[in-house]
């Protein structure tokens, strides 16, 4: 069994806000969530037309989630507070 | 990167709650003048209320409170150090603004002959008009900024205030957190409302964004006013709030309590006779949390189904909606388990307690042409509805400035200096990441300034925050967002210096838990019945001096100033 090799340390964390591709209509244009997060920790992945969570600076306050038009976001409390 | 220079008549720095009124209300008073809101996130949902509010905790409604009754409310909650006329012009204009954020479609909870249903929290008078449908409020208040055609750029994040040559107010400079642009803004005057310190403290949890206060509000107001040479005064008397601990968010008993919810300990006893958020309030919060009978909770279980289901909406659909997804996740159901509760990190934050930039009645500061409102301006325990009123008055009062003043003239070294200092972490190659910097100094902001305060601790937090300043030169920011990161950890800095040294400054104790000082256990009248201010000196030093109270405008007697000082329950002896 080989492990992979890393060049320099990479914190990995489990990000608070997921999105649903299926329902994400970023490839349609939309950028909703993107847009009124407090905080700008969401973007677009323009290769693949969808919303994810590119910082982890959540502070669950639901605008993403409670503005997205097709329900595609869904905000967990951080793991840290859980 | 480019440049982006522009110039307006009335800028006002901040899109929450205080900024879009403070707009709003400068045009309205001279449609001719050129405003612009400039916000760091985006308006549509920024700032303390993003998700909207479940009350008014402060509301000074004709029949159930006047505007004297409230001065002296405040008056005793904050201990005596008020200026009273700042207080009186809030409380005087209170209910119009309810009247008029009625008229624009807010919903405040009204009884069946359409009077506003208040109820009672405060120690001695009754403020409070809950909202259980105000989560459209930021909806409402950007209906208004586009119908009264105020200018919105989103996304900017204001790092420093430009001074005139004469010491006037001159406009800002920002930059682009998506582009890195450098953005200078001239303006004729400036109203600075930039929330709350919400980012000093580091919360229990150890993640650094979940605070009580929006996290975007890191200080960046009370930085740029000190830079601005702006007084800055009562930074000693810290924000401590009783939370959902972990949550981090209000329990919360405004709502709960007069729906029968109350504040208990392990034992499910009533310790504080009234669960209005004071200094001293926090100060029994905290010996009962850290005596035999901790923790602390809020009890809710006695209550029957229907009240609870009420409680239950209106907590899980404003404010902050995700505490029923922690509850749930915890297994917390009001009908069951009371709600363990905590004290929050610390903050500074005028809407809570005192701490802020010094203003008049007129929201004007002491930097000519500068205004300022909401969390951050001096004007105690003012809430969203203090925020709204001085909101209005710093707008107006811009707009006046506006029309009576031109632009000041600025050198351009200060523009050359402020875009080097901005850029420099975008620009070095390698260097300290902003979030492990940002880290360890809120980590030691715990370790040193967490009341009770002692002199020593505090002495040694102001050398790590010195060390600290060293670092900012070495702060790495790979893409614009992380120099957002990065410039917010300069103002979060300056923050805890200010925290430490009025807090050194004022050497008795005061407000409960916000202020209390091991090495000085008494509050001290005849030396400390004063404001303590803090200013940047002529030697480019931070400084502190007292400022005398002024005379206050409604009289007190002895009894109401000390109704705050009596909150703990005491039993009964129980007869052998």
């Amino acid at each position: 069994m080989s492990f992979p090799t890393f060049s320099l340390a990479q914190q990995r964390t489990s990000v608070p806000v997921r999105i649903d591709d299926e329902k994400c209509i970023a490839d349609k244009g939309c950028t909703v969530c993107v847009d009124v997060c407090p905080l700008d920790v969401l973007a677009i992945d323009l290769t693949r037309g969808k919303a994810y969570m590119a910082f982890d600076e959540c502070w669950y306050c639901m605008p993403c989630e409670k503005d997205c038009p097709t329900g595609a976001v869904q905000v967990d409390i951080p793991y840290l507070l859980r | 990167m480019n440049t982006i220079e522009r110039e307006v008549d009335v800028l006002v720095i901040g899109g929450g709650t205080a900024g879009p009124m403070a707009a709003v209300k400068a045009k309205q008073a001279d449609p001719n003048l050129k405003v612009l809101l400039l916000e760091k996130a985006h308006v549509k949902r920024s700032g303390a209320i993003s998700m909207g509010m479940d009350g008014l905790n402060n509301a000074v409604v004709p029949g159930f409170a006047t505007p004297e009754q409230y001065v002296r409310e405040i008056t005793a909650a904050n201990d005596g150090i008020v200026n009273q006329k700042t207080i009186l012009a809030y409380a005087e204009n209170s209910y119009a603004m309810i009247e008029e954020l009625d008229r624009w479609g807010v919903k405040f909870e009204k009884d069946e002959t359409g009077d506003y249903a208040m109820r009672k929290v405060h120690h001695m008078g009754t403020y409070v008009l809950p909202m259980p449908e105000g989560h459209d409020i930021k909806k409402v208040l950007y209906r208004q900024l586009k119908k009264t055609r105020v200018e919105i750029t989103n996304r900017l994040v204001a790092t420093r205030l430009i001074v005139g040559d004469d010491g006037r107010i001159a406009g800002t400079f920002a930059f682009d957190c998506r582009t890195g642009d450098f953005h200078v803004v001239r303006a004729k005057s400036v109203v600075l409302a930039c929330g709350a310190a919400g980012r000093l403290g580091l919360p229990a949890s150890g993640y650094l964004f979940g605070t009580y206060e929006n996290p975007t509000n890191a200080g960046d107001g009370y930085s740029m006013a000190y830079h601005a040479g702006a007084e800055l005064s009562g930074i000693e008397c810290f924000q401590i709030n009783p939370l959902i601990k972990d949550y981090n968010g209000p329990a919360c008993a405004y709502v709960t309590g007069p729906f029968g919810g109350y504040t208990t300990n392990s034992r499910g006893e009533r310790f504080i006779e009234c669960d209005y958020w004071s200094g001293q309030m926090m100060e029994e919060f905290h010996n009962e949390l850290s005596g035999g009978n901790g923790p602390v909770f809020l009890k809710l279980d006695h209550l029957a189904e229907e009240t609870i289901s009420q409680i239950e909406t209106i907590l899980h659909t404003n404010e902050r909606p995700s505490r029923g997804r922690f509850h749930a996740g915890r297994g917390t159901d009001y009908r069951e388990r009371m709600v363990e509760m905590h004290i929050s990190e610390i903050g500074l934050c005028s809407g809570h307690s005192a701490s802020g930039v010094w203003v008049d009645e007129h929201a004007a500061t002491t930097v000519p042409g500068l205004f300022s409102a909401g969390d951050m301006a001096c004007v105690p325990h003012n809430y969203m509805l203090g925020a709204f009123v001085y909101g209005r008055f710093a707008g107006e009062s811009a707009a006046r400035h506006a029309q009576e003043h031109g632009h000041a003239r600025v050198s351009a070294s200060q523009i050359d200096a402020e875009r080097n200092r901005v850029w420099a972490p975008l620009l070095r190659e390698s260097g300290l990441p902003p979030a492990q910097v940002e880290y360890k100094l809120r980590r030691m902001v715990n370790d040193y300034l967490q009341p009770p305060k002692v002199t020593r601790k505090m002495l040694l937090g102001l050398e790590r925050f010195e060390a600290i300043r060293d670092d900012l030169e070495l702060l790495h920011a790979r893409n614009p967002h992380e120099l957002m990161r990065a410039m917010e950890v300069h103002a979060i800095r300056d923050c805890a210096e200010m925290a430490a040294r009025a807090s050194l400054y004022r050497t008795e104790s005061r407000w409960g838990l916000y202020h209390a000082r091991v090495d000085y256990p008494e509050r001290n009248d005849a030396d400390w019945r004063v404001h303590v201010q803090l200013h940047k000196n002529a030697a480019s030093e931070m400084a502190c001096f007292k400022r005398p109270l002024e005379p206050y405008v409604i009289a007190m007697d002895q009894d109401e100033h000390a109704a705050y000082q009596k909150l703990r329950i005491h039993k009964e002896a129980v007869p052998a």
